[in-house]
């Protein structure tokens, strides 16, 4: 078979791409694995080449900031962070994909509209608020809100996906007497298990990732998640490339993990954005 | 009787669906935003004083605080946190989606497509924290591949730490911003090109259509939701950037990289303004407001 010129172009530009944009990625990891003096003049010269694991360990043991911790306080707020939304929303979302009420067209528009609003919009208030409720500095705190700034989004997403599930089933199963949650639970859900899976994988990189929500909320260094003590880390004239380089390492681990083997979900996620809804 | 009652349970059951979602948005993500909206009205004292926040907040020309400040324009940065964000709408905007597309055509007919997709698309999925830390990295002197790839082809006028001149600094960490985003494009336009029938572009092609008018006339038509899509995210992304320039910058120096969400925290953190905080927070979410009904109304239409 003859193989055409452009073909071959294609995939030479297509690949050089590719290589191109995972350079900034091993440069990270060349500093995370390798002392400062090596890589001062460019982590790409391997004259001298004395790889290590001692940043990952200082990052993991910073006397300040202990990422080791970090993680353990983003999963803590992250898994329940997840759970909690996608369960209520999806309640939510069947509701309004089912059920016909006064203002359930023009409720689903605000509820839209919530999704755009930046968090800096409600976070003063809420700061005051999270103070008088003496959940200022608690995980509880910063989990009830990441949960509530969750619900509108996977309401939006659960919605567009109850409305392509057929009906038929579920009419079938109201003459024979079922009520409405028995319905929900024991029929739509199970269905629904694949989108449940997307806004799951998608919810909680999103919390594991969030950043300014944490920084508002968690000050005390011990409470603080993962991306907060990575920002910690840095000091304020000198960047200490190797420990950040490591704890940059440590901290995107879990969500490209999650992207790596649930690569299906991710994405179908993503693209739930184009689907008519 | 008890038709009536069979009909307030229903109502009751139903309405089950709806309050555990409800209240907790009400209290923690309605109310805040109606608050702030309410404190953009007050003085610290709490005295009513009309638009006069607005006013004090538009006219600030401290580098670190300010929205618009146009006395350096267009020499160089700062011009204000607002003039910042456009900035970046302006050159992000484009190169993103047109990247994306083109990339998105390509990869059509390349092996292990999924692969190189699944590289630039790790910029979306990491937190963009570690995206901050990175494009300070790859800009710094020495250190950074930006700076030895221009001492490689020969312009070692350019090298320099890209990050720590106001001049360049906002430049850095929009183009960063290219390599961190440009997989949100890609992967949208790869699953809109995925959907258009291939009987379309086998008619194009038994009528003898080249491959411009194949793209113009049949392409780039279907593709239009997707675009619509991913310019309205991508601009909501752009104003809505933060931890980015938290990381790199902290919005210098002298305020030359700073953007509106980075402005509110620092009237909260370092003016500890909470009402001009609120002014900011406000003047941000009317921008996101136009794109998001915007970008429903056309869904809506749709």
């Amino acid at each position: 078979m003859k193989i055409r010129k452009s073909t071959i172009i294609i995939h030479v530009i297509a690949w050089s791409i590719a290589l191109f944009w995972i350079l900034p990625f091993l440069g990270v990891f060349m500093a995370a694995i390798r002392p400062f003096k090596e890589i001062v003049y460019g982590w790409w010269r391997f004259e001298e080449f004395n790889p290590s694991l001692n940043f990952f360990a200082a990052a993991l043991n910073n006397p300040s900031f202990p990422m080791s911790r970090g993680i353990i306080n983003s999963f803590i707020i992250a898994i329940p962070s997840t759970i909690i939304p996608l369960l209520v929303a999806s309640l939510t979302a069947y509701g309004f994909g089912r059920f016909s009420f006064p203002l359930k067209d023009y409720l689903f528009i605000h509820i839209v509209i919530l999704m755009s609003v930046p968090q800096q919009m409600m976070v003063i208030p809420l700061f005051f608020i999270m103070g008088d409720l003496g959940l200022l500095n608690t995980h509880f705190g910063l989990i009830l809100i990441h949960s509530s700034w969750g619900l509108a989004w996977i309401i939006f997403f659960m919605k567009n996906y109850f409305s392509i599930l057929p009906v038929d089933v579920e009419e079938a199963a109201r003459v024979d007497g079922a009520s409405y949650f028995k319905i929900f639970y024991k029929i739509v859900l199970p269905m629904a298990i694949p989108a449940l899976i997307s806004a799951a994988v998608l919810q909680f990189t999103w919390v594991w990732n969030d950043f300014f929500f944490a920084l508002m909320f968690l000050y005390d260094p011990h409470k603080m998640v993962a991306t907060q003590c990575l920002s910690n880390m840095k000091g304020e004239l000198h960047f200490d490339w190797q420990l950040l380089s490591a704890g940059s390492i440590i901290v995107m681990i879990v969500p490209v993990l999650i992207y790596v083997l649930l690569q299906k979900y991710y994405i179908r996620g993503m693209i739930g954005w184009v689907r008519k809804g | 009787m008890d038709r009536m009652k069979s009909k307030v349970a229903k109502k009751i059951s139903l309405s089950l669906f709806f309050i555990p979602a409800i209240i907790p948005m009400i209290i923690f993500v309605v109310f805040p935003i109606l608050q702030t909206i309410y404190m953009n009205f007050l003085s610290p004292n709490g005295e009513f004083v009309g638009l006069n926040n607005y006013l004090e907040v538009l006219n600030e020309k401290n580098p670190q605080f300010a929205i618009v400040n146009l006395e350096g324009f267009p020499r160089f940065p700062p011009w204000g946190a607002l003039i910042h964000n456009l900035v970046w709408i302006a050159i992000h905007l484009p190169i993103t989606t047109f990247f994306g597309l083109a990339l998105a055509i390509i990869l059509r007919d390349v092996k292990g497509a999924s692969i190189i997709k699944s590289v630039i698309f790790v910029g979306m999925v990491m937190p963009m924290i570690v995206g901050g830390i990175i494009i300070r990295f790859m800009f710094t002197e020495g250190v950074g591949i930006v700076n030895g790839f221009f001492d490689l082809i020969g312009l070692e006028g350019l090298t320099k730490t890209w990050i720590a001149y106001p001049d360049t600094a906002l430049f850095a960490l929009i183009f960063g911003s290219v390599w961190l985003w440009s997989g949100f494009s890609l992967i949208l336009y790869s699953a809109g090109l995925a959907a258009i029938p291939k009987d379309f572009y086998e008619a194009a092609k038994i009528d003898g259509a080249s491959p411009f008018r194949v793209f113009f006339r049949i392409t780039l038509p279907l593709l239009k939701p997707v675009t619509i899509v991913v310019v309205a995210m991508t601009i909501l992304w752009e104003l809505k950037i933060f931890d980015l320039v938290y990381m790199a910058t902290m919005g210098g120096p002298g305020g030359s990289s700073n953007v509106l969400a980075l402005t509110m925290y620092i009237y909260w953190a370092y003016g500890l303004d909470y009402v001009r905080a609120s002014v900011v927070a406000v003047l941000l979410t009317i921008l996101t407001l136009v794109i998001a009904v915007w970008l429903i109304r056309y869904l809506v239409k749709r």
